[in-house]
């Protein structure tokens, strides 16, 4: 498909054309190539506000998130008015406001093994702005059985990652990671949070490799892995080979279609209930305010980070994080009665099955954390 | 001795440290050193057979000890190791 470009779009586009790399040919690839970013959060927002502003002509986004404030300390395609929306709504309005020009398709519904195939088929690279293990398997699964290429990014806290997983020509995401880590071996729960600028520069790499990708220039990230600290400010690239024992793209894969993903990984991927020890388990804030009333000197056991406690605290409280609860449960005496929490329930449910496997009867997990107890109880502690 | 050059998420195992240096012949010396070091970062990379688990990638430079010699890779003084993990995103509980 030839098409030209008009006027507005010579000029729009002219720092492109002065480039003998891209010129009025490769403005013309970008315009007639596609590309689908799975999420719009950290990664997605500078991904997709690149693509945009390169004239990539049609974009598809996935998400079926709303905007939150909290999000906003990185995810710059979306606004302070934006909150509340649907974010791929948000991602489009701003999108097509930075170039009229292209196409935005938006898919507001997680990206599962039942709807990946068909959302993706159509788009000629895969881009994985994803933020959790089960997603990133399915996206790198879909993108080689479609033969697709993978402009693969991740972060954690002040570490990132990029390379381009194509199957094709080189090795997938499960050559260089078979399996995910078991749910317990992920820190990243009790040291979560990401230094909000690291997106950025993670996602504006996804992009410089998905606009060569389109354009066929420079040498892609095929076959490496960019290792980027932003404390350090160092770039390490290391090679990656194919997997002759990868099952998705090995001489003899024995995955030949998309699978159940969270079972894979032993995590929920999308909007699961994971903040939850089980129902036996879970006390509300107003349930916990009350058996504190009944009984002041009641143990609350609180497993967030050290740094965590100056945001908010409950007073009182005891803090073992949850990384020592398994060395330090000698402190804890299990036949008195307590009630754990972390900012949200999910550490603390983790807290839980810790100490019931070494024979703690008396507990209970508090449901939605530090944060329902300021949503619920005291609204003199801010929610983070 | 080796530098292994340690990723954030498994710092809180090393007292934060991002380089560790180890002593030995061959990788499995450096990860013995390393977890004779910092005992409480063995389950991370060792299931309880104690194979390195399938996820924990190792670099010799730009190497990754599966296309070498697995954990036999022999290592010289002044090699930098990189433990390269499996992170991904920034959900948070």
């Amino acid at each position: 498909m030839i098409e030209e470009l008009s006027h507005e779009q010579i000029l729009r586009y002219s720092r492109h054309l002065l480039m003998p790399e891209v010129g009025l040919h490769g403005q013309i690839k970008l315009k007639n190539s596609s590309a689908l970013v799975i999420g719009t959060g950290g990664l997605g927002s500078p991904v997709a506000l690149y693509l945009a502003a390169a004239g990539i002509g049609r974009i598809g986004l996935v998400d079926y998130d709303i905007v939150d404030s909290s999000n906003l300390q990185r995810q710059v395609i979306h606004g302070t008015s934006t909150v509340g929306k649907l974010k791929v709504e948000s991602a489009r309005d701003r999108l097509t406001d930075l170039n009229p020009d292209i196409q935005v398709d938006v898919y507001n519904e997680p990206y599962t093994s039942e709807n990946a195939l068909r959302i993706a088929k159509d788009y000629d690279i895969i881009i994985d702005g994803t933020d959790n293990f089960p997603t990133r398997y399915l996206t790198n699964d879909v993108s080689v059985f479609l033969g697709k290429p993978n402009i693969y990014g991740s972060i954690f806290r002040f570490d990132g990652q990029v390379s381009v997983f194509y199957a094709k020509e080189g090795p997938c995401y499960r050559c260089l990671f078979p399996e995910p880590p078991p749910p317990g071996l992920v820190p990243s729960c009790a040291e979560g949070g990401v230094l909000g600028v690291l997106p950025g520069t993670v996602g504006t790499l996804q992009a410089t490799e998905a606009i060569k990708v389109l354009l066929g220039i420079g040498t892609p990230l095929i076959g490496k892995l960019l290792l980027y600290n932003a404390l350090d400010m160092s770039f390490d690239f290391v090679q990656l080979k194919k997997n002759p024992n990868c099952r998705v793209c090995g001489p003899n894969a024995d995955i030949k279609e998309l699978i159940d993903y969270e079972e894979f990984c032993g995590v929920p991927g999308h909007h699961a209930d994971d903040t939850s020890a089980g129902a036996n388990w879970d006390i509300t804030p107003q349930e916990m305010k009350d058996r504190i009333t009944r009984d002041p000197g009641l143990l609350l056991l609180d497993v967030r980070e050290p740094h965590e406690l100056e945001i908010s605290a409950i007073k009182g409280a005891k803090n073992i994080p949850l990384g020592e609860v398994a060395q330090r449960m000698s402190e804890l005496d299990s036949a008195e009665e307590m009630i754990v929490f972390c900012k949200r329930g999910s550490r603390s449910a983790r807290a839980i099955e810790i100490l019931s496997s070494a024979g703690f009867k008396k507990m209970k997990n508090l449901k939605g954390g530090i944060n329902a107890w300021a949503e619920q109880v005291d609204p003199s502690l801010p929610l983070y | 001795m080796t530098i292994l050059r340690i990723p954030t998420p498994l710092r809180a195992y090393t007292g934060g440290k991002s380089e560790v240096t180890v002593g030995g012949a061959t990788i499995s010396d450096a990860l013995a050193d390393l977890t004779n070091q910092y005992p409480t970062i063995k389950p991370h990379l060792f299931n309880d057979g104690g194979e390195l688990r399938p996820f924990v990638n190792l670099f010799v430079g730009e190497h990754n000890i599966k296309d070498l010699q697995g954990v036999n890779t022999p290592i010289k003084d002044g090699d930098r190791v990189m433990l390269i993990p499996s992170i991904a995103g920034g959900r948070i509980s």
